[in-house]
């Protein structure tokens, strides 16, 4: 028995229909089309599938499709305004914070979620913030660089 | 300048820049198409049922209950493989890896699978498929399935490298020999001799992109596959052969790639999936998922090294033996022989003799991983070294340096050096300022020096100028962390335009002629070296255009900045043209202007690094936190040095998680426990502290730009410069990877009981 699901995705009302037991990195991949959310682990380790839901930072890969119905999701799909990329995401391509770009979309919305509540954060608490994200590629060193580029950019605006 | 001209004392405009990469966008916005990203028109899933037994002979396989399970499509068994015909050994082991014949020689060997309308179908019909198994002993450790009781894994296992050849079968599978002068003679002269026997554990790759491809089999023969590779068209043509299908025929296109430092080079589930759609006729797309990866595709060897190395008193290395011992799960391969030769590559040795010798056992079948096998050989030569500059007194790094290979060296392996960079690194490692900063409480600073040979071989690419003067270059190379960047680069400056002028596109293996993968350090050297000729010819024809235009002899045009010069007596007064005023004419000069080149790169030059660490130890917990990571490499000649750094910095990553955490942990039944990232921990951002670059150019005679490969080298010395600073830390000689808190802590305790 499928299940039908209605959320707000970056802002766009979406109707889908899922399995009881499929989860929402399942379902925003293969019903609704958001490819952008990877799938490195399935199990919570990697940070591949991040998104927000109603604000929070979650593993898509540990929630079921069915618990979003009625709430607010953010993917990295929504993340530039328009044509204008997000800081994050300009700071992200000037550092060459990625290199394959798998753990990318990952990292730049749980980097976002930290910005959100820590405008200035250290480079510590950075790092700390992005430990449930894996990159297998960079050595995190340019990721944490463009993130702290990022924040001085966007306490400017 | 001619169409090989090679480099000399170039000063580049493009090469060298930083700009933004071209596929970064896509990258950033969630568009870009990766491995699982993509879908065909009527697919079906695909899924795997594996071997759940380290070492078992297949009795039988009854799969009629699944095949009838409403929903399912098609079901393969190796009996749907016809190898008939297929001589070559390599590919009938990848077929055997691919769908255990007889026997499932390791936790996770593919026995079955299954294409379904959906994953939920397909996951469901592997439960009704019912394999019978005899269980066999098993052997997961590498000197174990040496010694003499140990479990025979191939019966057929004759050891290829030796003269006689063995008549009884063991498992060891391949014996291989490098080395020159007299290594008894050298151990006399030495005032110390030290031996010992060092250990690494296996690692995985790691990418976070677990393997994907959907492919799509016609009656006709044709094929499609799209997939995430490191080689798409070696990819196709074993394919091809699996198969018995036409190459020309299989199209394959890579998807962007999510990480493959080697794992992606090898076939895991391609062939399956082509064979389950042309059962099916229909697409089968397939996926892997973190725990198949694990247990079923390409990690590296676990290894046992014993190394002997004797030093005079005032710091000459006289002699050099190693025997090294790498388990290449249970097929053979070449993977000690690499160890071998890269492990005495450093120096300059009157005597070096080494031995390789590869050990089946009952663990999925090793693969490349990013330099592969000269991790472990560093790990216990480097460590050595540091051991032996103690024993004489003398700074390990002056040691190195008293004892570095250079220009005109014969390499332990076989071959004489022509320019390198060993002593450039340890020069400007012993400059560095990371050398003299002051240690903490429990820290200890330790070095290593690292070698790989980069590859070159096939590559080949097209470059087409458009009407309106900007270029395409389509090259055959995937694109793993800036490629397409770095080749822009590349054509920006031979044909002297702008960067944004060039647009770098990945052909499918229909559009351009066989390209070797991406490995090896081989893709920026070959390719650009291929991209650098095709502009060459494209130049030659803009200038065989502009004589038409200017109706001059070919000979009076010039090349210089991306603009046709009238030159001699009769053209001098023709203001320049450029690429855009001689494309615009194209249709009266000759039609289209393009280069085709296609090479077989020689000469990839060897490269070299230094690395520098300080490390904390905790005395009481064995806990160990990297201060402070200072990678020194040659590069050549960096093309876009933040992407070189950033391979530098990957690598050192990669060997720091290897180093300290990172192993393949088996139970007594020879099942893996940790298939997962929770308890096969790689390195996580907080693990790690900022990891400093430095590069070197020193250039490759044999490329025009003087380019050497950079993505390998960076991953060889981490084991054995965090070996040596956990053992500056400690006081205690460390020869176990990776260096866990528990094994640092024992180590330790059994130093102070022997005190
Ligand atoms: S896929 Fe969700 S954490 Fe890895
Ligand atoms: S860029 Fe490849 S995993 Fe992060």
């Amino acid at each position: 028995m499928s299940v039908l699901v209605n959320s707000t995705i970056n802002g766009d009302q979406y109707e889908f229909v899922c399995e009881p037991d499929e989860t929402l990195l399942d379902a925003l991949r293969d019903r609704v089309g958001m490819t952008g959310v990877k799938e490195g682990c399935g199990t919570g380790d990697c940070g591949a599938c991040s998104i927000t839901l109603d604000g929070a930072l979650v593993c898509s890969c540990l929630v079921l499709g069915a618990e979003a119905e009625g709430r607010k999701i953010e993917t990295v799909e929504g993340m530039s305004d328009g044509d204008k990329l997000h800081p994050l995401q300009t700071k992200f391509l000037e550092h060459a914070a990625l290199q394959c770009g798998v753990c990318t979309p990952g990292f730049l919305i749980a980097a976002k979620a930290l910005l959100e509540k820590n405008p200035d954060p250290s480079e510590e608490q950075v790092r700390y913030a992005l430990a449930g994200n894996l990159c297998r590629c960079t050595g995190y060193d340019k990721i944490v660089r463009a993130v702290l580029a990022a924040a001085k950019q966007m306490r400017k605006a | 300048m001619g169409i090989d001209t090679p480099m000399k004392d170039r000063v580049f405009k493009s090469v060298g820049t930083r700009p933004t990469r071209p596929d970064g966008i896509d990258k950033v916005t969630g568009r870009a198409r990766y491995g699982a990203d993509f879908n065909m028109p009527g697919q079906l899933h695909g899924s795997i049922l594996r071997s759940p037994h380290a070492h078992a002979s297949i009795k039988s396989i009854d799969t009629t209950k699944a095949e009838k399970l409403k929903g399912v499509k098609a079901v393969v068994t190796s009996k749907d493989f016809k190898t008939k015909g297929i001589t070559d050994p390599d590919l009938l082991d990848i077929i055997d890896n691919c769908m255990a014949s007889k026997t499932a020689y390791y936790d996770g060997h593919a026995v079955a699978a299954v294409a379904a309308v959906d994953a939920k179908t397909a996951r469901a019909a592997l439960k009704l498929i019912k394999v019978v198994y005899k269980k066999l002993k098993h052997v997961t450790d590498v000197d174990e399935a040496m010694s003499p009781g140990a479990p025979l894994i191939n019966k057929k296992c004759f050891t290829q490298g030796v003269e006689p050849a063995p008549t009884k079968a063991s498992n060891i599978a391949v014996r291989s020999e490098f080395g020159h002068g007299n290594v008894s003679e050298g151990f006399q002269q030495a005032d110390i001799v030290i031996k010992r026997t060092y250990k690494t554990g296996q690692s995985h790759q790691g990418y976070i992109e677990p393997h994907a491809c959907v492919a799509s089999i016609s009656p006709d023969g044709s094929g499609e596959m799209w997939v995430c590779t490191q080689g798409h068209f070696v990819f196709r043509q074993q394919c091809a052969e699996i198969l018995g299908l036409d190459a020309a025929k299989l199209r394959v296109t890579s998807s962007e790639i999510g990480g493959g430092f080697g794992g992606k080079t090898h076939l895991w589930l391609e062939p399956v999936a082509l064979l389950l759609s042309r059962k099916a006729n229909r697409p089968v797309k397939l996926v892997m998922s973190r725990e198949d990866v694990f247990r079923a595709s390409g990690p590296t060897s676990t290894t046992s090294i014993d190394v002997k190395m004797g030093v005079t008193k005032d710091g000459v290395i006289t002699a050099a033996e190693a025997e090294l011992r790498y388990a290449s799960g249970p097929y053979a391969g070449a993977w000690a022989s690499y160890g071998a030769m890269t492990s005495f590559a450093c120096y300059d040795l009157k005597n070096v003799k080494t031995v390789g010798l590869d050990i089946l056992v009952n663990r999925p079948k090793t693969t490349a991983y990013r330099a592969p096998s000269a991790p472990m050989a560093a790990f216990a030569v480097e460590s050595m070294i540091d051991e032996l500059a103690d024993r004489i007194d003398m700074d390990a790094i002056d040691l190195r340096i008293k004892n570095a290979a250079k220009e005109g060296t014969r390499s332990s392996y076989g071959p004489v050096y022509g320019p390198i960079g060993i002593g450039a690194t340890l020069d400007a490692a012993k400059k560095h300022p990371h050398m003299k900063a002051p240690l903490g409480p429990n820290q200890g600073r330790g070095m290593a020096c690292g070698f790989w040979f980069n590859f070159g071989g096939q590559s080949c690419t097209d470059l087409n100028i458009s009407p309106d003067g900007t270029a395409t270059l389509t090259f055959g190379t995937i694109d793993v962390g800036g490629a397409r960047a770095s080749m822009s680069l590349v054509v920006a400056e031979e044909l002297g335009i702008p960067y944004d002028k060039v647009k770098a596109v990945i052909a499918d293996t229909g559009s351009l002629g066989h390209n070797e993968m991406t490995d090896g350090s081989r893709g920026t050297f070959a390719s650009s070296m291929s991209a650098i000729r095709s502009c060459r010819l494209a130049i030659d024809d803009m200038r065989q255009r502009a004589a038409t235009m200017w109706d001059i002899d070919l000979d009076d045009v010039t090349w210089e900045n991306g603009h046709a010069h009238a030159g001699g007596s009769s053209g001098s007064n023709h203001a320049p043209l450029s690429i855009a005023d001689i494309a615009a004419r194209a249709h009266k000069t000759g039609g289209p202007i393009a280069g085709h080149a296609q090479i077989v790169a020689d000469g990839a030059g060897v490269s070299f690094a230094t690395h520098i660490c300080d490390i904390e130890v905790d005395p009481d917990t064995g806990q160990t936190r990297v201060v402070r990571y200072t990678v020194i490499q040659d590069a050549g000649k960096a093309v876009h040095p933040t992407y070189v750094e950033g391979q530098f910095q990957g690598g050192a990553a990669q060997g720091i998680g290897w180093a300290l955490n990172e192993e393949y942990i088996y139970g007594k039944d020879g099942r893996l426990e940790n298939p997962g990232f929770l308890d096969y921990r790689i390195p996580v951002c907080s693990d790690l502290p900022m990891i400093d670059t430095q590069i070197l150019e020193i250039p490759n005679p044999n490329h025009p730009y003087g380019i050497r490969g950079v993505g390998e080298t960076s991953i060889v010395p981490p084991l054995a410069a965090i070996g040596n600073a956990v053992s500056n830390a400690t006081h205690v000689r460390m020869t176990q990877v990776p260096m866990s808190a528990p094994r640092i802590l024992s180590a330790i305790h059994a130093n102070k009981d022997s005190d």
